[in-house]
């Protein structure tokens, strides 16, 4: 018989875990994985947080619990504090009932729930044609989001300067000036993924200017408060500045690095409204879009992190932890950039250590890139991009040296 | 000690952020969606402060004291996960591969020859919902030749807006005969010689939700026959393995008969029921190909609809399946516990029935008894629910059905009461 899928064709494998499956496969001893984005110790294994260990005994104990269905919108108490976590305990926006939340699966999932909301609702009715902004670079996955989700019209704004390894602020304001009217501008609210590079708050102000002259939907992603500086709400400066912009905005919010809960998938995206009634309307879209894509959302991450962030002892605990993730970060920023200086390698690496979060742009061209992961079983990105996580004490000279190699020898 | 980082909130110093009163929200237009009807039951059951109230509305398995029930082998599985301190990496795209392959062995047989040729592709998806989303997704994407999904009326409530928001277009099958409570095995018949080549047909394996009525093994071979004359794309939707019959292969037969006879179907499965864990969202999709190399094929394509959505499904509840499902002793008492799911549903069929005959009602409730699964259509009408509801706080969704989940040893007394004073 004819198959009906006979023309199905071969897709391409996503590229970041492709890169971690050729690490897996190398039988090089002196490997290094700079590829995806997952925390790593000192001997470079993963971290359940200790508090996560904790809480988890915690639950198990309970046997009130079981394993019933969410509501649709996720754990109330678990939403609630997300949204805390974001906006601030002093958030006016909180306190005048004008955010609520969803529950979803990830980042990804509190992204793809935003977007499929803005293009039934937002600027008109399934609006397909609302331009969608996403920096350039940006996570590799934010176009396909909004693609998905249905829009048509997803484009770059000016961000990263590969010259000056920094934030092209000029070309940023310049593409926020000559964006149509009611276009969604996704932004990072810290430790931009891949560059690892922020606007600082007066840049930050500026951004917010612009937006809120030409009427642009704000969107922020959020998947490293805590990771970038290793403080909660130093992380949270943008998106809390943005609320008192006055700006109705969604952000997405995701546990999977600052809680180490990667595989349970807990993200939440906050919803932030002029009031309360259009919060409600909001809300009850939001149920209808959850309901054909996975009903309700899983229990166990979720529980997990809103047992931690309603006691006191226990968030506390959570906070040191990701101190701990931080630092051990900063760290290797640190180390990383005095070697290469010290090697005397060819450029200029402050960056190394004025970038903030688990990623930095290391300014390797592609040619470069292959000749780590092909000569030095070092694997990154094709974009140059290294997981600062990757990098242990251990491996930190061999890495510092196979960089110098491929900047003196790669063109 | 350590700068507190000033807050951007201290910039306003105690200045109100009202918004002016020009502001208009971006959100003025969006209409105030109306309650999920079956989630809504539950909602308003929980608002009702009548003693007696009974919820038969969501599908979700309640003990004799009408207590949500958590398996005593889901138990010992989590047990032995948490003594092995596992990390919390992110799964692959399509889930954990021991989840995956125990999984399609449970639909498919431990000796199918799908799996023994690699010919399947199943991933791990986030339950029975998820599960149909992607299929529905992949359909939309690749199954440009025909757009129309045939579903039994009725079908799951919510089979309908998971393939529309995909793209695809819904039509119907005849499939429950009010008359009889029964199947109207040949209404089905004459809808299904008419469906277009290469439509997709939605059946539910076992255990029909809503109706509780099952095609008999006779009459599945028919309709394989008429489907496969008609060149259809099979989508089986199995989210009650075992909670049917109480018997695992006998509720998975009509799914592996198409596929012995030919069918490569698309197959959603869910262990939300069968193993109560609702909440942890654990299923499969799963695409039998042609062979293991299409599979390959299909597998990427998956990933690619997975990727922005979700980017990887859960760990906690696939994880549990998964060592149920792979561990002999806790699999075995799986097993036994599902039956004993099952039976105690078959059992308050009966007292339901007896209780109505007892109250002195002189209809015909068969159906209650001949009907299986989780669901009962009870043959209420839309007036009957809503007196049921106000008079008694009985819950239930408005085309009749009850979860027998929800009926008890305790309140089916009181329910044939509500029923019988409803009815007569």
């Amino acid at each position: 018989i004819m198959s009906l899928f006979g023309e199905v064709p071969q897709a391409t494998p996503v590229a970041v875990f492709k890169v971690t499956n050729d690490f897996k496969e190398d039988p090089n001893p002196k490997k290094v994985n700079l590829g995806v984005g997952a925390y790593r110790t000192d001997e470079g294994q993963p971290w359940v947080l200790p508090v996560v260990k904790k809480v988890e005994k915690i639950i198990v104990a309970d046997d009130s619990l079981n394993h019933e269905y969410l509501p649709i919108l996720g754990l109330p108490e678990f939403r609630s504090s997300a949204s805390k976590i974001a906006l601030g305990e002093d958030s006016p926006a909180i306190q005048e009932n004008r955010v609520g939340a969803v529950q979803c699966l990830g980042g990804t999932g509190a992204l793809k729930i935003g977007a499929e909301f803005l293009r039934r609702w937002y600027n008109g009715n399934n609006n397909t044609r609302t331009p969608v902004y996403v920096s350039a670079p940006t996570w590799e996955n934010h176009n396909a989001v909004f693609v998905n989700a249905g829009f048509e019209d997803v484009r770059p704004y000016k961000y990263w300067d590969a010259e000056k390894r920094g934030l092209d602020l000029s070309g940023f304001l310049g593409d926020l000036e000559s964006a149509p009217k009611h276009s969604i501008f996704v932004l990072h609210a810290c430790a931009h993924n891949p560059t690892g590079t922020d606007p600082t708050h007066v840049e930050w102000m500026q951004v917010a200017e612009v937006m809120k002259r030409r009427k642009l939907f704000v969107f922020f992603d959020s998947a490293y408060q805590g990771f970038a500086s290793g403080c909660l709400d130093k992380d949270a400066w943008a998106v809390r500045y943005f609320i008192t912009q006055g700006f109705e905005m969604f952000c997405a919010q995701s546990f999977s690095k600052n809680f180490g809960l990667y595989n349970e998938r807990v993200g939440n995206l906050t919803i932030v409204a002029r009031d309360p009634d259009n919060l409600k309307r909001v809300l009850s879209q939001m149920e209808k879009i959850v309901r054909v894509t996975w009903s309700n959302p899983p229990s166990q991450g979720a529980r997990l992190v809103a047992v931690t962030l309603n006691n006191p002892e226990l968030f506390s605990e959570w906070k040191d932890n990701v101190k701990t993730m931080a630092d051990r970060v900063l760290s290797m920023r640190a180390s990383l950039r005095a070697k290469l200086e010290a090697l005397e390698t060819p450029g200029t690496w402050d960056h190394i250590t004025q970038q903030i979060g688990m990623f930095s742009f290391t300014g390797l061209n592609p040619n470069q890139v292959e000749y780590l992961i092909k000569e030095k079983s070092i694997y990154l990105m094709a974009s140059g991009r290294i997981n600062m996580c990757g990098l242990t004490t251990k491996n930190i000279d061999y890495v510092a040296e196979s960089i110098h190699e491929s900047v003196v020898n790669v063109q | 000690s350590p700068r507190r980082h000033p807050s951007p909130y201290r910039l306003c110093l105690g200045i109100s952020i009202s918004l002016p009163a020009c502001f208009s929200s971006w959100w003025s237009e969006v209409q105030m969606g109306p309650p999920d009807p079956i989630l809504g039951v539950s909602e308003a059951y929980k608002r009702d402060t009548n003693p007696k109230k009974i919820n038969l509305g969501v599908g979700a398995y309640r003990d004799d004291q009408g207590k949500p029930f958590v398996l005593s082998c889901v138990r010992k599985a989590e047990a032995q996960i948490a003594a092995k301190k596992l990390d919390k990496e992110y799964l692959a795209i399509g889930g954990l591969g021991d989840f995956n392959k125990a999984c399609a062995k449970l639909a498919l047989g431990d000796d199918n020859e799908v799996i023994k040729s690699g010919r399947n592709i199943t991933v791990q998806t986030i339950s029975g919902t998820g599960s149909l989303r992607i299929g529905a997704n992949f359909l939309s994407r690749f199954h440009t030749e025909a757009r129309e999904v045939y579903l039994p009326t009725p079908s799951w409530g919510n089979h309908t807006p998971i393939f529309r928001d995909a793209g695809m277009q819904l039509k119907a099958y005849t499939y429950y005969d009010p008359k009889t409570c029964g199947f109207d095995f040949q209404g089905a018949l004459n809808d299904i010689s008419k469906i277009p080549a290469k439509s997709v047909i939605m059946l539910h394996a076992c255990a029909h939700n809503p109706t509780g009525v099952d095609p008999r093994p006779e009459q599945w071979k028919e309709i394989a026959e008429l489907v496969k004359k008609r060149n259809l794309l099979v989508f089986f939707d199995m989210a009650y393995q075992g909670f049917a019959s109480g018997d695992i292969d006998r509720d998975a037969w009509a799914v592996r008969y198409f596929i012995e006879q030919g069918h490569n179907i698309l197959l959603s499965q869910s262990f939300a029921k069968n193993m109560g864990l609702y909440g942890e969202r654990v299923g499969g999709f799963t695409v039998v190909c042609k062979d293991a190399e299409e599979a390959k094929r299909v597998e990427s394509q998956l990933k690619i609809l997975i990727r922005p959505i979700y980017s990887n499904p859960p760990m906690n509840g696939a994880r549990i399946a998964a060592t149920i499902l792979n561990t002999p002793d806790l699999y075995k008492e799986w097993l036994g516990e599902v039956h004993g799911m099952a039976n105690r549903i078959i059992t308050m069929r009966e007292l339901l029935v007896a209780n109505l005959k007892k109250e002195g009602s002189t209809k015909n409730w068969q159906h209650v008894i001949d009907q299986i699964g989780m669901f009962c259509f009870t043959g209420l009408k839309p007036e009957q629910v809503e007196r049921l509801t106000k008079e008694f706080s009985v819950y239930m969704t408005k085309d009749g059905r009850i979860s027998m989940a929800g009926v008890t040893s305790g309140n089916v007394g009181y329910l044939a009461q509500g029923i019988h004073s409803v009815t007569k």
